[in-house]
């Protein structure tokens, strides 16, 4: 299985896609046998494209990310990305024996990059992420919105063709993630960076997307996907946004009433 | 910025908002971050350095007391602080209270050296290696509730009297405790920290230099304090069972010295010495390190 995901991510089918999901299916051994947690899930993500994961708990959206990121691998189907993807957690995941600015050094440093250029690119990306300045700054002097963008700018330093979110906003208070939106919506224009971003907040989701790509639950399987073509910036308040949200949270919920169903 | 798409009134608002989304940030950002002041030097006096001095204090002035009204009357029993005080004036008048401590603390620090340099590649062994650690992880957490002064004897049959002998029983005792931190050290890495190396190409060789080991280092270093206690510990069992004149004389040996010549005011003397080695290293070497790594990583309580 690893030969095979490593000789599909050099064919040319990786230029086309920053990712490429197909038919992808994940169990896990539970007390009843083998339990199906994913179930022959397609998606692509295009190069550039930001693409939402929505769905309740148990619908394997952090499975499936894991699964693109490499810290897994499917039972069945491949998965193929251009190089190695960024990943960033719910938690901050920041290293607390680094400051800010040598946390994404080591990314970098990791990455190869040479020494003498690792401290102006850090600055860079810091820069990128409105915290400048903040370079020696330690982990914990930072406030849980500046941790995240610290982690943004880390992934970043990654130079990934593609960035795997996973919930990166749900710790942190309101009035700070809708900040990150209006942040990461840039950041990802100025970058055009793929984005891969999962959520259980379906405002977020349609907040942030181009595609909103909605699983069912146990297993998880593609139930749905929108298109949101609203210009960005948008704002979580929007008339539009708040359409479409109620519009999917009808769906969402249809999937959740199934499961009182037996 | 295209807002043909909505039909919402306010649709402008957002630009000029987000022409001061930075300005919006930074503000929050100086509403979330807390400014730590410096205690002054006279709090941290009356918080830190007093209460030691006082308990000091007290135990002198009851002593004395002890002394002076006669509760007991027996210098062989219990010597008064000023006899104790003329045995530190006559050593280092003859120069021979720094000999004493010097000929413990390079014994005991050099022991220690050795103990770091098996306990912590044993330490990895047994972090590491499934194996090992089912085959001696238990083995090594029992030796640590042995007391090292049991291994006295054998050391001096194999080893015979001599500074070798001395240096086993410092790594019987300081090994466990150091390789123990260790283990628990790395077991106490988060799973998300190696997960996160893992996405940046931190695994094998990588991974363990750039994540598991700068991450065990707090519980590493409760290791090597406790390590220490357990070296300097060992050592003195070590210099009192087994004193020779070819050893020279540490403060475990200035003990027994004082034992053997009924003079209880050196027997104090040479008590005080050990208590005050042990408590200086640590206040010199381990409590600074400790503290600067948990402070670093803003571990440490403001107590």
């Amino acid at each position: 299985m690893a030969t095979a995901l490593a000789k599909a991510a050099e064919s040319t089918a990786a230029v086309e896609h920053a990712a490429r999901i197909e038919h992808v299916s994940k169990s896990f051994p539970g007390p009843a046998g083998q339990q199906l947690v994913l179930d022959d899930i397609t998606l692509d993500v295009a190069p550039g494209e930001f693409v939402t994961l929505l769905g309740a708990s148990g619908c394997g959206k952090s499975t499936l990310l894991n699964l693109v990121a490499g810290l897994d691998r499917p039972t069945a189907g491949t998965i193929t990305t251009d190089g190695r993807p960024a990943l960033m957690f719910q938690e901050h995941a920041l290293f607390p024996w680094l400051t800010a600015g040598k946390n994404i050094e080591l990314a970098l440093k990791l990455r190869g990059v040479p020494k003498s250029e690792r401290r102006g690119r850090a600055e860079q990306l810091l820069e990128l992420v409105r915290l400048k300045g903040s370079y020696g700054k330690r982990v914990h002097e930072l406030s849980g919105g500046m941790r995240q963008r610290v982690a943004m700018a880390r992934a970043l330093a990654q130079d990934s063709q593609l960035l795997l979110m996973d919930e990166p906003f749900a710790a942190l208070d309101a009035i700070t993630r809708d900040v990150l939106h209006d942040e990461l919506t840039r950041i990802w224009a100025e970058t055009g960076v793929s984005v891969l971003f999962v959520t259980h907040n379906v405002r977020e989701a349609v907040r942030l997307a181009q595609r909103v790509v909605l699983l069912s639950s146990r297993p998880g399987r593609v139930a749905r996907e929108w298109r949101v073509d609203m210009a960005q910036p948008r704002r979580i308040e929007d008339a539009p946004v708040a359409e479409l949200s109620l519009e999917i949270t009808d769906v969402l919920r249809g999937e959740i009433r199934r499961h009182g169903q037996h | 910025m295209a807002s043909t798409e909505t039909t919402d009134p306010t649709a402008d608002a957002p630009v000029k908002d987000r022409g001061d989304a930075g300005g919006l940030e930074a503000g929050l950002d100086a509403l979330e971050t807390s400014v730590a002041s410096r205690t002054p030097f006279r709090q941290t006096f009356v918080n830190k350095i007093l209460p030691p001095i006082v308990a000091v204090g007290v135990v002198l002035v009851v002593w004395q007391a002890l002394i002076s009204l006669k509760i007991v009357d027996d210098p062989t029993k219990l010597p008064s602080p000023a006899d104790v005080g003329n045995e530190f004036r006559d050593a280092w008048l003859e120069g021979t209270l720094l000999g004493y401590i010097w000929t413990s603390i390079s014994r005991g620090l050099l022991g220690f050296l050795f103990a770091l340099a098996i306990g912590t590649p044993l330490g990895l062994l047994v972090a590491r290696v499934k194996f090992v650690r089912a085959a001696i992880g238990p083995i090594l957490s029992g030796l640590q509730s042995l007391p090292s002064v049991a291994w006295v004897p054998p050391a001096v049959i194999w080893l015979g009297l001599n500074n070798s002998m001395m240096y086993a029983v410092i790594l019987l005792g300081a090994v466990p405790s150091i390789a123990n931190g260790l283990v628990s050290g790395i077991d106490q890495v988060p799973p998300l920290f190696l997960r996160a190396g893992r996405t940046m190409g931190a695994t094998g060789l990588k991974g363990a230099w750039h994540i598991v080991m700068p991450a065990a280092l707090p519980g590493y270093l409760a290791g090597l304090k406790q390590g220490w206690a357990f070296s300097w510990r060992s050592l003195m069992a070590a210099e009192i069972i087994a004193s020779s004149p070819d050893l020279g004389i540490g403060l475990g040996a200035l003990l027994e010295n004082g034992r053997n010549a009924s003079s209880m005011s050196m027997v104090f003397e040479a008590i005080f010495l050990i208590l005050f080695v042990g408590i200086a290293i640590d206040l010199l070497i381990f409590s600074p390190l400790e503290r600067w790594v948990l402070r670093s990583r803003g571990l440490l309580v403001k107590g």
